[in-house]
C-alpha cells in the first residue's frame, strides 16, 4: 500500500489522460475506508494510491486489469470487503489519420477534434500539410505515405482516410496501410475511379480481399455537396463503424 | 473525463476551487452512461454534463455543498413519478452521481 497524496494522484491521472495513455481509476464510494479514496491502476499491473484496504486493493487491481481489454466504467460491489467501488478505464483516444491535406481535410479535422479524436495529417506537399491550414491537428507529417506510415502506430482504434484524388499519393497510401489492422480505411473517389484503382492495385499484387475492406466511395449517403458536408458524411461513417452501427434513419431502423 | 480536462486546467490556473460530478451508475434509458462528467466551479459555472439537462441544476447546488463541507456525496436520481425525488429524469432511468471536491494537482507542468 503506497501513500500518495490526492494531489499527486490527480496530477498523474491528468498527465496520463493528456498523453493518451491507458490507465484505470478506482474510487471508493462506500466501504470500510474513507469514501473518495482513490487508486490508479497501470497496464503493467502496478498501482498508485490505495482504497484503504490491501485486500480490497488486490481485488480491484485484478478487475481493473481485466476491464482494460474492453475499456468501460462501472460500479462494482465487493461483499468480501463490504465495499462499493467505481472502476473506470481510460483508453487512449481514437486516432484519425488523413492522407491528403486537401480542403475536405480541414472541416474533417475540426469534426474529429470535437469528437475526441487525435488527428494526424500526412501529405508530402508542404503547401497542403502545414500548421496554417491545420492549426488543430495533433501531428502533421510532410512525407510520402510509405515514409509517413513509419511514424504512425496502426491498430483497431486507428481510422484512416485517403483524400488526395492523386493516384501517386492515394495508391501508395492504400498499399501502406492495408492489412495492418486499422479500425477503418476509407478512400475518396467515384465508384468508377475506385474500380479502376483496385484493378491496377490488384495487378500489382495487392490482396483483393484487403482492397474489398476499403470504404469506397467514402462516407454515408447524406447527399453531401460541399467539402464541409462531405467531411460530415465521412465522420458520420467513421462513428457508425466505430460503434458497429447500421447508420440509417432512427425512425426506420429497428432497435 | 477528457472532455472536461481543458476546463479543469483552465479553472485551476485561475485559482478556482471545483467539484467533479461523475455518473457512477446508469440504469434504464438514462441519457448519459457511467463515466460521464461535469465539473462545477465554486462560482457555480459548469462544463460537461451528467444527464440530458434534467439533473444538472441540482448537481450544481450539491457541488457547492460538497465544496463547503469538503465531503464527497453520492446522489441518486430516479424517474419523476417517484415523488421521493424532487428532481427527475425527463427521459426515464435511474442514475447515481458521485460528487467530490477535485483535488489540487501537484507537479503541474503547465503554467
Amino acid at each position: 500500500m503506497t501513500t500518495t497524496s490526492p494531489a499527486e494522484l490527480q496530477a498523474q491521472l491528468e498527465r496520463a489522460l493528456a498523453e493518451g495513455r491507458l490507465v484505470a481509476q478506482a474510487v471508493l464510494l462506500q466501504g470500510p475506508g474513507q469514501p473518495g479514496a482513490r487508486m490508479l491502476i497501470w497496464p503493467s499491473g502496478q498501482s498508485t494510491g490505495s482504497l484503504g484496504d490491501a485486500g480490497l486493493d488486490r481485488l480491484v487491481i485484478a478487475d481493473a486489469l481485466q476491464m482494460m481489454a474492453r475499456p468501460r466504467a462501472e460500479s462494482r460491489d465487493y461483499p468480501e470487503a463490504d465495499a462499493r467501488v467505481f472502476v473506470e478505464v481510460f483508453a487512449p483516444p481514437p486516432h484519425l489519420v488523413i492522407f491528403g491535406g486537401v480542403h475536405i481535410a480541414i472541416p474533417l479535422t475540426t469534426f474529429a477534434k470535437v469528437l475526441g479524436f487525435r488527428v494526424t495529417i500526412a501529405d508530402p506537399r508542404r503547401k497542403f500539410a502545414n500548421r496554417e491550414r491545420f492549426p488543430h491537428a495533433d501531428d502533421i507529417i510532410p512525407e510520402w505515405p510509405q515514409k509517413a506510415v513509419e511514424r504512425i502506430e496502426i491498430g483497431p482504434s486507428t481510422y484512416i482516410v485517403i483524400l488526395t484524388h492523386d493516384p501517386k499519393i492515394d495508391e501508395p497510401a492504400l498499399k501502406a496501410v492495408l492489412g495492418k489492422g486499422a479500425g477503418y480505411v476509407g478512400a475518396i473517389g467515384s465508384r468508377k475511379t475506385h474500380a479502376e484503382r483496385f484493378e491496377r492495385m490488384a495487378k500489382h499484387g495487392v490482396d483483393p480481399a484487403q482492397l474489398a475492406e476499403v470504404y469506397a466511395p467514402i462516407g454515408l449517403n447524406l447527399g453531401a455537396e460541399t467539402p464541409e458536408e462531405i467531411a460530415l458524411a465521412i465522420m458520420a461513417e467513421i462513428v457508425a463503424v466505430r460503434h458497429g452501427a447500421p447508420a440509417g434513419f432512427m425512425r426506420t431502423t429497428s432497435a | 473525463m477528457r472532455d472536461v480536462l481543458d476546463t479543469i486546467r483552465q479553472w485551476r490556473r485561475q485559482g478556482k476551487r471545483m467539484a467533479l460530478a461523475t455518473v457512477v451508475r446508469a440504469e434504464g434509458s438514462a441519457p448519459r452512461r457511467e463515466g460521464a462528467r461535469m465539473v462545477v466551479s465554486e462560482d457555480g459555472e459548469m462544463a460537461g454534463s451528467v444527464s440530458g439537462g434534467c439533473v444538472e441544476a441540482d448537481v450544481i447546488y450539491q457541488a457547492q455543498e460538497v465544496l463547503k463541507s469538503g465531503q464527497p456525496r453520492l446522489l441518486r436520481y430516479a424517474i419523476t413519478d417517484d415523488m421521493v425525488w424532487e428532481v427527475g429524469l425527463a427521459c426515464g432511468g435511474t442514475i447515481e452521481v458521485w460528487v467530490e471536491p477535485l483535488p489540487e494537482a501537484s507537479a503541474e507542468e503547465e503554467p
